[in-house]
Parts: structure tokens; sequence; C-alpha cells
């Protein structure tokens, strides 16, 4: 800021005359005048605008994590108090413990992480291949409007369909083979990842738009620099669906389909133990599946979605 | 007055598809470096004429020519990017007038700084009062480097404390930067603080009905005698028009 040279005669104003206004007499040189409304906007400004305050790391402690936590240990000791009292058939109701100690076995024996890594990395894989496949098609769909009427309602029908649906088919066209896991898998996330993408599409005001084309923005920019970033929201909600399908039908396919050259996964854990009349293991396998499904929308989507929302001021601070 | 004007607009019409005719044999020159106002009450089609100037849109009739170098847009919400900061807009308009990425952050911030907002330049949109929001869509506007700005009602939303600031602002940059300015609006009193002319459009079908030429001294303010005085003569016309409707 230049000094406000137009202060210092102004300041110590008569307090003699109390009806006058504070305005000078003389009127002001252009360069003055415009320190003057430099001040008047920057005080308006300071006056227009709150300051954000960030939360604090307890505060997020007590008010995001601490609920779910108390809720899982209170529906635990409900589950052991109701074995303690009822007592019933261990091999039909097994207690917390008797699940806790099918996991420690399953650990011992190595077959635990051999599931838990194949599934997750089978996971993992096949939904970054439905993000590479999915963003550029729902970005045409979105973009193109013949194609989207076209192929709007079918994509749209797919997210109804159960992929779980195609593992048959998938078994008879790639037999029992990684193929058919992630071919499952595709056709799981890649629908919902294109709707998510042309819902975002669709919901961004459309001056963005406009001011894309007064920028001077061509096709390829616009839909680059300007339509993927507004459609972030819709894009990122899509993704996490498109997540959440991929490991619903990655569960299904690897129960439906074992044996072959399809490696080991939780989904085979699930089925073996059912096979062996083994409750506990079953019940073990079915919160782990559980577990990492939760962990993996708590560790990559819900601080990719906060950030961006609060990015945006779509989030209001203290809420969630 | 001068010998190739910034715009000129010729018998210009526009209808959108079998609807009513919203622009019929529309007139008007515009001399570079002249401040307009474009005044009328609702369904003038004044936002219409404004995006024919621009390009968004094609007239049904009639030719529009704009000169070198085309025109810039400030909208009634500043429309900026939601996900970027204020220099980031302002970047982004930078960006695709092709100006090199090494150049840009200080360019940006000098832009930022004839609106007196770089300390906000980190600031997200929704951190910003509408005030700044139209300072840095502003900002952005005068990034394109056009030699026209065209401005469509980009104080309508604004409370009058404010409203009157952005007048000085926008007056003092339009004098400091010699653009032409087309500022369409349905603020009587705006439109006489600001215009060197004021062009008063009717209503259905828009046509021009009336024009003011105006004393632009700089000091003018909405408040000024002068202005009010002009600002009677304009509103008893308007109302005049308005009222041919109601038959």
């Amino acid at each position: 800021m230049r000094p406000n040279t137009d202060k210092q005669p102004a300041t110590p104003a008569t307090p003699a005359t109390p009806a006058t206004p504070a305005t000078p007499a003389t009127p002001a040189t252009p360069a003055t005048d415009h320190d003057d409304l430099r001040s008047v906007e920057a005080g308006l400004d300071r006056l227009q605008t709150i300051g954000t305050d960030r939360v604090r790391p307890w505060q997020r402690f007590t008010t995001s994590v601490l609920p779910p936590v108390l809720c899982v240990v209170a529906l635990i000791a409900i589950w052991q108090i109701w074995i303690v009292i009822v007592q019933p058939r261990p091999d039909l109701a097994p207690g917390p413990l008797t699940v806790l100690g099918a996991i420690g076995d399953a650990w011992e024996s190595g077959k635990l992480q051999q599931a838990v890594g194949t599934s997750l990395a089978r996971g993992i894989l096949g939904f970054l291949i439905a993000v590479v496949i999915g963003t550029p098609l729902g970005m045409l769909l979105a973009e193109v409007r013949p194609l989207r009427r076209a192929l709007g309602p079918l994509i749209s029908g797919l997210q109804v369909l159960p992929s779980v649906a195609w593992v048959p088919a998938a078994i008879l066209w790639f037999g029992l083979s990684d193929a058919t896991v992630y071919f499952v898998v595709l056709m799981g996330a890649v629908p919902s990842i294109i709707n998510g993408l042309i819902a975002g599409v669709s919901q961004m005001p459309p001056q963005l738009r406009q001011v894309g084309t007064v920028l001077g923005a061509g096709r390829v920019q616009m839909a680059i620099l300007i339509v993927l970033p507004a459609a972030l929201p819709g894009y990122v909600a899509g993704l996490k669906q498109g997540w959440a399908f991929s490991w619903r039908s990655l569960m299904a396919a690897e129960i439906i389909a074992t044996g072959g050259s399809i490696g080991f996964g939780l989904g085979s854990l699930l089925d073996q133990s059912r096979q062996l009349a083994d409750l506990p293991s079953v019940l073990a396998t079915i919160l782990l599946i559980l577990a990492i499904g939760i962990l993996v929308e708590l560790l990559a989507f819900a601080p990719l979605e906060r950030r961006m929302l609060r990015g945006r001021g779509l989030l209001v601070v203290g809420t969630r | 007055m001068t010998a190739t004007p910034a715009i000129r607009i010729e018998r210009v019409g526009k209808r959108f598809g079998t609807g009513p005719v919203v622009l019929d044999d529309v007139n008007l020159d515009i001399a570079a470096g002249e401040f307009v106002c474009v005044l009328g009450a609702s369904g003038c089609g004044k936002s219409t004429l404004l995006d024919l100037i621009a390009g968004l849109d094609r007239p049904s009739s009639g030719a529009i020519t704009t000169a070198e170098g085309g025109a810039a847009v400030m909208f009634q919400e500043s429309a900026l990017m939601p996900w970027l900061t204020a220099a980031g807009n302002v970047e982004l308009a930078l960006r695709l007038r092709g100006i090199p990425r090494a150049d840009r952050p200080r360019k940006a911030l000098e832009l930022l700084d004839v609106v007196n907002l770089t300390d906000a330049a980190a600031k997200r949109p929704h951190e910003l009062s509408g005030g700044m929001r139209q300072r840095v869509a502003l900002a952005r506007a005068l990034a394109q480097d056009r030699p026209v700005l065209l401005m469509d009602e980009p104080f309508a939303a604004l409370d009058a404390i404010t409203r009157d600031l952005l007048h000085e602002e926008l007056e003092r940059v339009w004098r400091a930067t010699g653009r032409t300015i087309v500022f369409v609006t349905h603020n009587v009193r705006e439109a006489a603080r600001l215009g060197e002319r004021v062009v008063l459009l009717s209503s259905r079908p828009g046509r021009v009905v009336g024009e003011w030429r105006m004393d632009a001294a700089p000091g003018r303010r909405i408040e000024s005698p002068e202005v009010a005085a002009v600002a009677i003569e304009i509103t008893e016309r308007l109302r005049k028009e308005i009222r041919k409707n109601a038959a």
C-alpha cells in the first residue's frame, strides 16, 4: 500500500463542530482519490469476509472418530453379553472371541494374508482399470449429446444389473482365470464411474461453460480445464460408488468362481470355510471384507472428498 | 464521431425459434473508448443484445461488427471457477489467451492489484464477498486484453455501498485502460452515474427508443444532482414505454 497522505490532516478532526461530517471540504486530487478508494475498499473487504477457522484435531476426533468406534465396541459387547446369557449352540452362534480366534488361526496359517493380499491387489487394479476406461468414456458421453441420448439409458441400466450376473458368461468366455474376475469387476465399476461423471457435468453451472467460450477455450481445453474440474464432485461420488461396486463384484466373483488359475482371495476363503462348515471363519471373513471396504473408504475417498468440498466452500466447517 | 466505431450494430433482429421477437431493428454505433449504458425493463432483450455482441449467439437478421480483438464479458454472477483461487481464475484467462506459464503469476498479481485485491490472491471464491468476486471477475476480464468489455448487470446483486465503490472502481479502470465498455443494466441511476451515453431499449420487442449523452467528468456520483436530473428524465421515458405494454 502507498502511504495515506490524505489522512494526516484529517485525523485530528475538529471536535467543536459535531454536526459536520468528516469529509474534507477541498476536492482531492486524483492520486489521493485513488488511495482513498483503495482504503475504503480494503475496509469493506475486511468487513465482508470472515476468517474460516480450522477444526482442531481433538474436536475432529471427538465428533467424527469417537462415535462410530464407541458404537462398534457397544455392538460387540452386546454380542458377548448375549452369548454369556443365552448360551446358544456354539457352532451356530459363535461369540466374538471365537471369531477373533478364527482370524488368529487364519493369520497363523498364512491364508489370511494371502487372501487379503490377492483380493486387495485385484480390487485396486480392477478399480484403476475401471477409472482409466470410465473417465474418457464418461467425458465423451457427457460432451457429445447424441451419444449420451443413445447410450445414457443403457449405462444407467447396466448400473442396475448386478454384475454377478456376468460371472457365468465370463467363466464361459475366459474360463476360471483372473480375466473372469477382472471382467466382472469392470462391469460393476465402469457404469458407476461413467454415470457419476455425466451427473457431475450436467450439474455444472451453465455459466462456467459460457465463461470458457468467452475466454476463448477450444473444445479440448474446455473439457480439461473447465468441464472436468467443474464435474469433480459428481465424478468423485461416481468413483466412490465405483469402488464399492468393484469390491462387491470382486467378492461375488471370488465366491462363485473358484479353482482353475484363479488365485486365493477373501471370497475363496469364505467359500472354503462354508464347505468346512466353519462358521467362526465365515463370520471372521465377512467382518474382514466389511472392514477393508470401510478402511479404503475412510483412508482414500473421505479425505479426497473432504478436501475437494472444502476447497469449493461446499463443506461447512465443523459438520461431519 | 470517429471513422470506425468499435461496435456497429445494424438492423439487428433476434427471435428464438418461433417465439416472440426479442430484438427488432436495433441500430447502434459505439465509438472506441466509449462507455455506453444499455438500459431497459425486464424482457427488453438487453442481455440478448450483449450475447449477440459477444458472439455467444447469432442475430436472426442484421449484422454486428466488432473491432479487431473481440470482446471480454462480465456476467451478473461472477461465474468464477470455484476450484481456483482468485489468482488462479485470472491465470486461467491468461492461459487461454496464450500467455506463457512463467509470466502468468506475475501478470495475474498485477491485474489483481488493479482492482485492489492482491491480498486476496490466494483465496477461493467462496471466501470472498460478492463485491470482491466481481472485482476478480473484472480482473479476469481485463486479463483477456480485449478492446471491448461487455458487462451484463454485473453489480445488480450487490449491496448499495459495495455497488457505489465498484462504480468508482470501474470508472477508474475505464479511464486508465481506455476500453470500450457496454454496460447493461435495469437501474436508471446506475446508467446515469456511469455512462457517457445511455441507450434506452423498449420491451417486447426491444428497440432503441431514446439516447442521452452525459458529461462524463470525473467525480460524478450516484447522488450528484446532474445524475439525478437525467435519471428522472430517463425514468419518465422508461415508464411511458412500459405503460404501452398494459394495453
